[in-house]
């Protein structure tokens, strides 16, 4: 399964927030947004990874952007993921159906049954920039991000 | 926008802390002196024949004294203690408070009000906020980072094998 391509309009899709709102294609459909797919939270290389990130968040929402984590953990894990890394970053639940965002997007890890490390970068509803980790254990440094964002903002 | 797109990480530079013998391969460490995987490196680094430099990796979300602590490691280059700071902050990472940094610099013979305004001075902030980012555009996934001598990125402790063959190749050469 590999990751939604640049150009391709998001598919439909619907995930949960902290506050168990949902969180569907219309909110990427203006503006830029990052989707950060990773497999588990708790694990270690994903809190290394989220750590990272948030000593650049400033940065990353200078211009507007903004930045989710995405997992198939429930909401409710994630949130104390979140207060126990101190990690701001905020997160977006696949757990029910299970992966079925993952899935949409080509960020679905068939053989463990959980979200692929993957990044993509949205638009104005459109895909402009995405990276997969050759396996999930590959960490994308935040540079990717970055990389990202200067794609969105050429294009 | 700061720039944080993708960079390789600068070669060795003439400011940098550099150890090890002269001529053999060098190896860039970024790290944090409050991370145990560092401190691991940091072990396992010293028992092969590499030339190792060490650049700041802190990351404020990790532990509240990684900033101060590494600042407090350039305040005692200052004195020409940089090695044997960083040395006895990898070797007690349970005491890294302000008190146990006064001890250190006592046990090595510093001058504690020097290091105390040292501490102060912005420029050894930025320097560790600058090294920071240069490991962040290198592509730093977790703590440490390593530039092997062939350029390659390793995320995390190598392992005593790793370095072993490294110490090897080196000592061919």
């Amino acid at each position: 399964m590999a990751v939604i391509a640049p150009g391709t309009a998001v598919p439909d899709f619907a995930l949960k927030t902290a506050e168990n709102e949902e969180f569907t294609q219309a909110d990427v459909a203006s503006g830029t947004t990052v989707l950060v797919f990773y497999p588990f939270a708790f694990s270690g290389v994903c809190t290394d990874q989220f750590q990272i990130y948030q000593e650049a968040l400033e940065e990353i929402t200078a211009d507007g952007a903004r930045i989710y984590g995405v997992s198939t953990d429930p909401r409710i894990s994630q949130t104390a993921f979140c207060n126990s890394l101190s990690v701001t970053i905020p997160q977006l639940s696949d757990f029910e159906p299970k992966g079925a965002t993952a899935k949409a997007f080509g960020a679905f890890f068939e053989p463990g049954g959980m979200t692929h490390r993957a990044l993509v970068v949205v638009k104005d509803g459109t895909v402009v920039w995405s990276w997969e980790g050759e396996t999930p254990g590959e960490l994308p440094g935040v540079n990717l991000v970055f990389d990202g964002l200067k794609a969105a903002a050429a294009a | 926008m700061t720039d944080l797109t993708s960079a390789s990480a600068p070669h060795l530079r003439e400011h940098d802390h550099v150890r090890g013998p002269e001529g053999a391969p060098v190896v860039v460490v970024y790290a944090d002196f409050t991370c145990g995987p560092c401190a691991l490196a940091a072990l396992r680094l010293a028992q092969v024949p590499l030339r190792v430099v060490h650049r700041h990796l802190v990351l404020r979300r990790r532990d509240r004294r990684a900033e101060p602590v590494a600042i407090a490691a350039e305040a005692a280059a200052r004195q020409g203690a940089f090695w044997a700071f960083h040395d006895a902050l990898f070797s007690d990472q349970g005491r890294l408070d302000d008190p146990h940094l006064w001890q250190r610099c006592e046990a090595l013979g510093l001058d504690v009000d020097a290091f105390e305004l040292d501490r102060r001075d912005q420029a050894l902030a930025a320097r560790v906020a600058g090294e920071t980012r240069e490991a962040l555009r290198a592509g730093a996934a977790t703590t440490p980072l390593l530039i092997l001598p062939d350029g390659t990125l390793q995320q995390g402790a190598p392992s005593a094998a790793m370095l072993a063959a490294l110490g090897a190749r080196a000592a061919d050469s």
